[in-house]
Order: structure tokens, then C-alpha cells, then sequence
């Protein structure tokens, strides 16, 4: 059953209790404008004539009539009462001669001391306000003078359910449908039965369908725990229909558990079967997910890695160096946001995309210009100064940088996720990462394939005579190129803050991992690139869970010589004479 | 001119193997003394040697560039390694048979593929057979399949990476991150013991001896030229009716045998090997050595392994944050300005001085163009 469809399956019996609900909260609202109105405004709101019973029932010295008026004060759902539970925890509540004759109960603050003596201020047991002597200044008395309220450990243990049900509904009328779910979450692992009314009241009003799923969950859990052997089995079927990973140690347990009735133990094992065969299921997904933002990484890699090899035969061993310097970027730019304007802290990362870039595609035109425009055509030559390359900005980053692992906060809006269905929830810095990699192919794909300097990329990597000789200015389309790619590696590294580590080693992690998928998906070839990418960083992840880490790589790189055998250059490999420079 | 080269390194060779060790045994208040640590660590860097030597045959002459040759060089020390732990038998720590790790992973038994390395012949078997099993399976897949140029070189440093990965874990029951150590005795010679270590050293330098003939035998066969032949033009080879696959598997075979020895050779000398010798790294500063020496000459593999390596304990040990610099700007600086190294430049200066010489021929063997003939309009300007 969809979780958003359970509105119309309500029982009579928890339709009236809505509307009993209801008709007491507005019951009290009116009762609290009344007494707002009546009383003078410096006195704030009296307590209504019940709650005050109460009031001084907890303030009594026999623990069974304070623990009774404590109970009796949190079935009142009244949100005046929370402080008054919360300061009997704390042991701050006071009884006091009261100015008009008889005793009253009150809440005392913090100290202060006022020459040799030790005061402190009174509050107001119903809504903790303020008490003023008759000068209107804020009363401040001698602790001494005040007869304390002790809370037994019973007490104590009973008060803590009834705060947390009344922070439970504060939280259940949050804006923010995140704080709703946690609080309806919360309330299902550790409420008693008296939430299920809250509980099934804020179902009624509430439209978000996964703030829903964990009422309704919540409401199941707590049945489950504390209702009839009936509601039992029916909660543990409910259980299994909303597929609740939250029950199923709960389920698992009842289900192993000989004590439990028959028909509740065949309920609860048939529920952790649904469960588990859909948390299979759950997990196929979210490994697919990971898989697929670790290829992005992979992908924004190896385009700069493959086009630049197509292009010049160059290997570029510090490519991920380049990728370092990019997320380094990010780090330096996040710091600067932080220094200079934290409050629009969130917007770095925006910043930090083209920085990126721009500093990892400034260093590669350097590194191009500077000593690889020597090296065309000695492309092991290349590989091994590029090495050099890769050690000197590796080195320079541990010096200026420290050799730990800097760290990079993500802004707020790429943290959380969306939940798609139960139990998968798409990371948005993931997402992000995959947008961002499936933008920059299509930006690629673009420039390669629909731009004059495409074509000239294009006419270069297939015939640099040719193409010089025709008035292709070569050594500026290498230059540019270059800088493109190492950009990209640069974009890689900002993205990669929002996933991984930071640190000096950044790049090697990832740069032999790339080169397989360039290997794999042939030189210079977007669509290679792409397969290669998705099915290495997919594999990686498949394999991982378990075989380990180790075992992952060392398998992928038998499949890549395996693959190798079969296709030797790649999967969509250069055709005619240029195969074969 | 050839007299004169063969009468040099004779005396190189005497010098490396007869006279160093005799001047450590000196009495140590003598002037010409040299520290037991001085000559441990050259032995060490002999060793060394022995690998360049076996990187110059595959990169050098024949034009392959393996990033993953410190795979071999683990594979022959952790052989040996794993017979010396055997020696120490209840010596150890812990007083039981099992080498000290295994008992700190609560392994009760030793496992089967240890139980051989008992035996000191089945040792030194393994340590040229595991690497060049190893060489053979990995070159047949990748020669057979046409891999050639910079993506053998991605592919061996895959390798590398993996078999560092591989041996950093605990369950391939090798030691883990720790690799071994604290061995004792050496084929029941105390390790410890100078006169021990002396030994290993001449035993060392004559290894190295004995790789330069073998080295120098293969360049200078048919075999040879064919080699070089794959260097500067594979397809043509291919077409001359050769199997380039053959030649470059049979190299890579040796030159990984070699990588073996010296690992073997190297770690009674060190006292222990962990898999950090074997990563990418190290696999990759293996070809620097070479390229610093000069590659396509035989013995600027051995000057360049000897004098970077002192260059690295002299700079890690008082310098260590700028190792890593200096060895970046010596791979840009050889690539850039010296591709011939520092044995190939000397070379070609004399042969420039000697033109009309005899040595004429013999440079055009030993220091050809570095790497295949530049293509294209753009030439290596350098």
C-alpha cells in the first residue's frame, strides 16, 4: 500500500479521536484567549482552573499525587506545561508563599549574587514567565526563603516521554517536512501509545507523502509495541506493506521470539521477509547510484585524458595533479568566502566551479607551453616528465598545504537528498556530480562536433601535416586543448570535495583508475569514454560491497587485459592508417 | 678504443668486488677504512643496479617501458624474505615456529604455500621462477595482444598499484603493511655478523658482474639487434617476417628475473621489505635511474642507480621534504636536456671527438637516438 494513499483508510475509531482532538484543541485555544483577556497583562496568562489543579498536585510532597498530576499535565497537550516538565527534571521548581495568602508553585532561574547574597528569579509555573514584584521590576528572592519541589527518580522517568511527546508535536509543526519526519521517526521509536493520537492528528493535516510514510510508520511501531495482540499482528503487517527498515530489528526479534503468539510471530516473519527482499532492492539502487557519480568523476577525467592523447599522443601523468589543484581550488575559495562574506557562505561553491577550472586550465596551458610542446612525438619521454610534473605540484601541495587532509564543508543546498522511493534517497551532491559530468560531455560533444575550433581539433588529431598545411594554426589548437582537458580535471577536483577526501595524494587515487578508461574506451572517443567510464566506475562499485576495495581493483584490471585480448585498441578503435602511428 | 673500455670496466669490476670489501676490513682506525655501513648501503645500492640493468634491456634496447618492474623486484624479496622469516624459527618474539605477524593475526598454522621456503633451494628456485612466471603470464596477454607504447606502460602501473594493494593486506598472510622483518640468520650465517654482510655484498657485486655479461651477451647476439630493431620500428620488424611478441617476452621475462635477484639480494642487506617497495612509486624511480645513468649504454644503468640512490639517502636524510621535488625536477631536467643521460652524453662527447675513430661504430650500438624517430612536421626540437 502507497503511504499516500492511507488517508481515506482511517478507522472510525481514529476519525472520532480527530475530532476530538480538535474540538479540545480549540477548547483550549478559546479557554487561553479568555484568561489572556481577563487577567491584567503583567501577571501573564492564568492557568486554567484544571491546569492549576495540577500545577499544585506536582508541586505535592506524596510522589504517587505528583506523579499522577505530572501525567494528568501532559494529556492536557497544552505547550504552557513544557517548561514547567522541563524545570521539575532539572529540579528548579520551587514553592513559594504567595503574595496573596496560600502557596504557589514557581519555577526559579539562574543565580545571581548581590553583594553577599545569592538571589534568584521567579517565573510563572504555567508558560514560565516572568515574575514582577510590586515595584514591576523582575522578582529576585533568596533561594533559602523557597521550599524546594525534590523529583524522585520515578518522576524523572516518567517526565522525560511526555517532554519528548510535547517537543515531538512542536517539531510535527515545523515548516521543514525534514524536521517533521525526524520527529515523527522519533516518536515512533520511543513513544507510548498516548502519541498515537498527536501522531494520527498530524496525519490528517499533513499533505508531504514521506512525512506521511513515517507518521504512519511511527503510528504502526508504536501499536506494534504497546497495542493488543490484534493490533499487534495488524501493525506488524503494516509494517511489511510500508516496507519500515526501522522495524525490522523489532520484527526480526518478535519473530525468533518463541514467547510471542503464533499469529504475531508468522506476522512479524513474514513482514521482515518483504522488508528484506525490498531492501535488496533499495541497495542494488543506491550502489547503481554510487557507481554512477564515481563514473562521472571517472568520465571528467578521462575526457580531458583520452582528448588530449587522441590529439597529441601525449600521456599526461599529471592529470591528476591537475585534479588536486582543482579541488584545492575549492578549498581556497570556500576559505575565502568564510573569511571575507560568511553570509552568503552557500554561493562558494558556485564560485569555485569556474576557479576551478580556470586554475587547473591555466596550469595545464603553462605545463603545455612550457615543456610538453618539446616532447610530440616521444610519447614515452612525455609520460615520464609529466611523472616529474605530477611529483613537483604533489610535493608543493604538501608543502604549502600541510600533508593532512584539508577540509571542504559543503554548502547547504547540496546536502540532503531527494527520497525517491522508501529507503532510497539520491544524495544531491551526487546528483550534482552526475549533472555536472553529463553537462560537461554534452558541452564536449559540442564543442567537438558543432565549432570551428572543433573541427579543428578534429582535423588535427586526424592529420596534423594536413591540417598544418591547410593554415590549422596546430600548436595553439594543442595549447588550447590541453588547457580544456586539464580544466576539466580541474572541474573534477571541485567536484570531488563534495564526495571524498582532500589531500596531497588526491590525484593518484584516481589517476590509474582513469587511465583504465581510457585504455578501455579508446583514444580520443567520446562515446568509448563514456561506456568505459560508466562501466569501470559501476564494476568498482559492484565488486566492492563484496569482494573489498583491493580485490575490486585488482579483478578490474584483469577484466581490462581481458578486454584488451579481444579489442586492443579500445573499444571503438582508430580506423585506417592512423592506427597504427 | 675497445682494449681500452674492457681494461676500464675490469677494473671497475675488481674495484667493486675485490677491493671495497678488503678496504672495510681494514682495521677502523686506518685512513682508507670504510664503515660497515657505508658498504652495506652500496651493496644495497648494487643491488639496485642489478634492476637497472634489467629495466635498460627492456626500455633501453628494446623500447618497452614497464612502470611496473618494482612488482618483480617484491616478488624475488619477499621469496627470500619468506625463507629468512622460516630461519628464525622459535628465535622470534612470540618463541614459536610461525614468523611473528601470523601469531599476531592468530593464524595457528602455516600456511601451505610458505611450508616450501623451508628449504634454501626451493628459495633461490622461486626467486627467479615466481618473477618470470609472473613476466611470462602478464607479457603473453599483453605482447600477444599488440599493447604497446605509453598503454603497456598505463597497464604495468595498474599492475604496480594492484599488487601494492594486494600485498598491503593482512590475509595474503605475507605481513601486511608491515611486510617482514627482524630476520636472523642467512643460510645459517648470523646476519648480523660483518663478515656476513661482506659477504652478501661480494655475493651482490658479483650477481651484478654477472648480470652486466649476460646483458652485454644479449645486446651483442642477433638477438640483440633485433631487439633495437623493435625499439625503432616494431611494425617493420613485424614485416621483416620477426615476431616482435617473441623478442619482447623473452626480454621482459629476463629483465623481470633480473628485478628478482636484485630483490632477493636486497633484503638480507636491509633487513626487511615491505609492500611499499613495490608500489607505483618505486616502480616508476626504478626508471629514473636508468634515465639518469643512460639508458641504451650498459653501465649508465649501474652509475645511475648507484648515484641517485646516494643522492636519496643523502637528501631524505637531512632534506626530506625536498626529495620529492629534486626527483620531480630530475625526471623534467633528464627528459628535457639530457635524454641520453649522463653515461650516453660522456659517450657521444667522445665519439664527437673521435669521429674518424673506430669508436664510430660502437656509438651507433650503444647510444642510438633516444626513443622512435620523431614523426611528423614537429621534431624533438630539444
Amino acid at each position: 500500500m502507497r503511504p499516500s494513499g492511507a488517508a481515506s483508510h482511517l478507522d472510525p475509531l481514529e476519525q472520532s479521536a480527530n475530532l476530538r482532538g480538535v474540538v479540545l484543541t480549540a477548547l483550549f485555544v478559546a479557554l487561553a484567549l479568555l484568561s489572556g483577556l481577563a487577567a491584567p497583562a503583567a501577571a501573564g496568562a492564568a492557568a486554567p482552573p484544571e491546569v492549576a489543579k495540577h500545577i499544585a498536585g506536582v508541586a505535592s510532597s506524596d510522589a504517587t499525587v505528583q506523579e499522577a498530576a505530572a501525567v494528568a499535565l501532559g494529556k492536557t497537550g497544552d505547550r504552557k506545561i513544557l517548561p514547567l516538565l522541563e524545570a521539575l527534571r532539572e529540579g528548579s521548581v520551587y514553592v513559594r508563599e504567595a503574595p496573596g495568602g496560600g502557596k504557589e508553585t514557581v519555577i526559579v532561574g539562574d543565580k545571581v549574587s548581590e553583594g553577599d547574597k545569592t538571589l534568584v528569579p521567579l517565573f510563572s509555573a504555567y508558560g514560565r514567565e516572568p515574575l514582577t514584584g510590586p515595584d514591576g521590576k523582575p522578582l529576585l528572592v533568596e533561594l533559602s526563603t523557597l521550599q524546594e519541589v525534590s523529583a524522585g527518580r520515578s518522576l524523572r522517568l516518567l517526565l522525560r516521554p511526555l517532554i519528548d511527546a510535547f517537543s515531538g508535536q512542536n517539531d510535527l509543526r515545523d515548516p521543514d517536512p525534514t524536521v517533521r519526519t525526524a520527529a515523527a521517526t522519533k516518536m515512533g521509536n520511543g513513544s507510548d501509545a498516548g502519541a498515537l493520537q498527536i501522531l494520527s492528528d498530524t496525519l490528517t493535516g499533513e499533505h508531504d507523502r514521506w512525512v506521511r510514510y513515517a507518521l504512519e510508520e511511527a503510528m504502526a511501531l508504536i501499536r506494534l509495541r504497546t497495542g493488543s495482540e490484534v493490533e499487534r499482528v495488524a501493525a506488524a503487517e503494516r509494517l511489511g506493506a510500508l516496507k519500515s527498515v526501522n522495524a525490522l530489528d523489532r520484527l526480526r526479534d518478535l519473530g525468533a521470539d518463541a514467547q510471542s503468539p503464533a499469529p504475531l510471530q508468522q506476522a512479524a516473519k513474514s513482514a521482515v521477509k518483504r522488508i528484506e527482499r525490498w531492501g535488496l532492492l533499495t541497495q542494488a539502487i543506491e550502489t547503481g547510484f554510487q557507481g554512477l557519480s564515481l563514473a562521472s568523476i571517472l568520465l571528467l577525467m578521462a575526457l580531458g585524458l583520452a582528448i588530449v592523447f587522441g590529439l597529441m599522443g601525449v600521456i599526461n601523468m599529471a592529470h591528476g595533479e591537475l585534479m588536486a589543484l582543482g579541488a584545492y581550488a575549492t578549498f581556497v575559495v570556500q576559505g575565502w568566502f568564510q573569511f571575507h562574506m560568511p553570509a552568503s557562505f552557500d554561493y562558494y561553491f558556485l564560485v569555485a566551479l569556474p576557479v576551478s577550472f580556470l586554475v587547473a586550465g591555466t596550469a595545464g596551458f603553462l605545463l603545455e607551453r612550457g615543456v610538453i610542446r618539446f616532447l610530440y612525438g616521444r610519447p614515452l619521454e612525455t609520460l615520464l616528465l609529466t611523472w616529474g610534473v605530477s611529483l613537483v605540484i604533489q610535493q608543493a601541495l604538501r608543502l604549502w598545504f600541510g600533508a593532512a587532509n584539508v577540509d571542504v564543508t559543503a554548502p547547504g543546498w547540496l546536502s540532503g537528498g531527494i527520497p525517491v522511493m522508501i529507503g532510497v534517497q539520491l544524495p544531491y551532491n551526487r546528483l550534482f556530480i552526475v549533472a555536472l559530468a553529463a553537462l560537461c560531455v554534452g558541452g564536449m560533444y559540442v564543442l567537438l562536433f558543432r565549432t570551428d575550433a572543433g573541427l579543428r581539433i578534429r582535423a588535427v588529431t586526424q592529420n596534423r601535416s594536413m591540417a598544418a598545411c591547410l593554415g590549422v594554426r596546430a600548436r595553439w589548437v594543442d595549447a588550447g586543448t590541453f588547457a580544456l582537458g586539464a580544466g576539466l580535471a580541474g572541474l573534477a577536483g571541485c567536484a570531488l570535495t563534495q564526495i571524498g577526501n582532500v589531500g596531497p595524494e588526491l590525484g593518484q587515487n584516481y589517476i590509474v583508475d582513469s587511465f583504465m578508461v581510457v585504455v578501455t574506451g579508446g583514444v580520443g572517443k567520446l562515446l568509448g569514454s563514456i561506456l568505459a567510464a560508466l562501466g569501470i566506475g559501476g564494476l568498482n562499485k559492484i565488486i566492492e560491497p563484496s569482494l573489498g576495495a583491493v580485490y575490486g581493483k585488482v579483478l578490474i584490471l584483469v577484466f581490462v587485459i581481458l578486454f584488451i585480448q579481444r579489442r586492443p585498441s579500445g573499444l571503438f578503435a582508430m580506423k585506417g592508417r592512423y592506427a597504427d602511428s | 678504443m675497445r682494449t681500452l673500455e674492457r681494461g676500464g670496466l675490469g677494473a671497475a669490476a675488481v674495484l667493486i668486488v675485490l677491493v671495497l670489501p678488503a678496504l672495510n676490513a681494514l682495521p677502523a682506525g686506518s685512513a682508507l677504512h670504510i664503515s660497515d655501513f657505508t658498504l652495506n648501503l652500496f651493496g644495497k645500492f648494487l643491488a639496485y643496479a642489478i634492476l637497472a640493468l634489467g629495466i635498460d634491456l627492456i626500455w633501453g634496447y628494446t623500447g618497452v617501458l614497464s612502470l611496473g618492474h618494482g612488482v618483480f623486484f617484491g616478488l624475488g624479496a619477499y621469496a627470500m624474505g619468506m625463507h629468512l622469516m622460516l630461519e628464525i624459527g622459535t628465535q622470534s618474539v612470540y618463541r614459536n615456529v610461525l614468523p611473528d605477524f601470523m601469531v599476531w593475526n592468530q593464524v595457528t598454522e602455516l600456511p601451505l604455500f610458505w611450508r616450501p621456503f623451508y628449504s634454501a633451494a626451493f628459495t633461490l628456485a622461486a626467486v627467479v621462477a615466481v618473477p618470470a612466471a609472473i613476466a611470462w603470464i602478464f607479457g603473453f596477454l599483453t605482447f600477444r595482444s599488440r599493447i604497446r607504447g605509453v598503454y603497456f606502460s598505463i597497464i604495468t602501473q595498474a599492475l604496480a598499484l594492484s599488487a601494492w594493494l594486494m600485498f598491503n593486506r593482512n590475509s595474503l598472510n605475507l605481513g601486511g603493511t608491515n611486510g617482514l622483518s627482524g630476520f636472523k640468520t642467512i643460510f645459517g650465517f648470523t646476519l648480523n655478523d660483518a663478515g656476513t654482510q661482506r659477504g652478501l655484498y661480494v655475493a651482490t657485486a658479483l650477481c651484478l658482474c654477472g648480470a652486466y655479461l649476460l646483458c652485454r651477451w644479449i645486446i651483442h647476439s642477433p638477438a640483440g639487434k633485433v631487439l633495437v630493431a623493435i625499439r625503432d620500428s616494431e611494425t617493420r620488424v613485424l614485416f621483416a617476417g620477426y615476431s616482435p611478441a617473441s623478442f619482447k617476452l623473452f626480454v621482459f621475462v629476463v629483465s623481470a628475473v633480473l628485478a628478482g635477484v636484485a630483490g632477493a639480494l636486497y633484503v638480507p642487506q636491509v633487513g626487511i621489505i615491505t609492500p611499499a617497495k613495490m608500489g607505483v612509486l618505486p616502480s616508476i624511480e626504478m626508471i629514473i635511474w636508468v634515465a639518469v645513468g643512460g639508458r641504451g649504454t650498459l653501465v649508465g644503468p649501474v652509475v645511475g642507480a648507484v648515484g641517485v640512490s646516494w643522492l636519496q639517502s643523502t637528501l631524505t636524510t637531512s632534506y626530506p621534504d625536498l626529495w620529492l621535488l629534486v626527483l620531480g625536477g630530475l625526471f623534467i631536467g633528464v627528459v628535457l636536456f639530457f635524454p641520453d643521460g649522463v653515461v650516453g652524453s660522456a659517450q657521444k662527447f667522445i665519439g664527437h671527438l673521435r669521429r674518424s675513430g673506430p669508436g664510430r661504430r660502437r656509438a651507433a650500438i650503444e647510444a642510438p637516438h633516444a626513443g622512435p624517430l620523431p614523426k611528423g612536421e614537429r621534431g624533438a626540437s630539444s
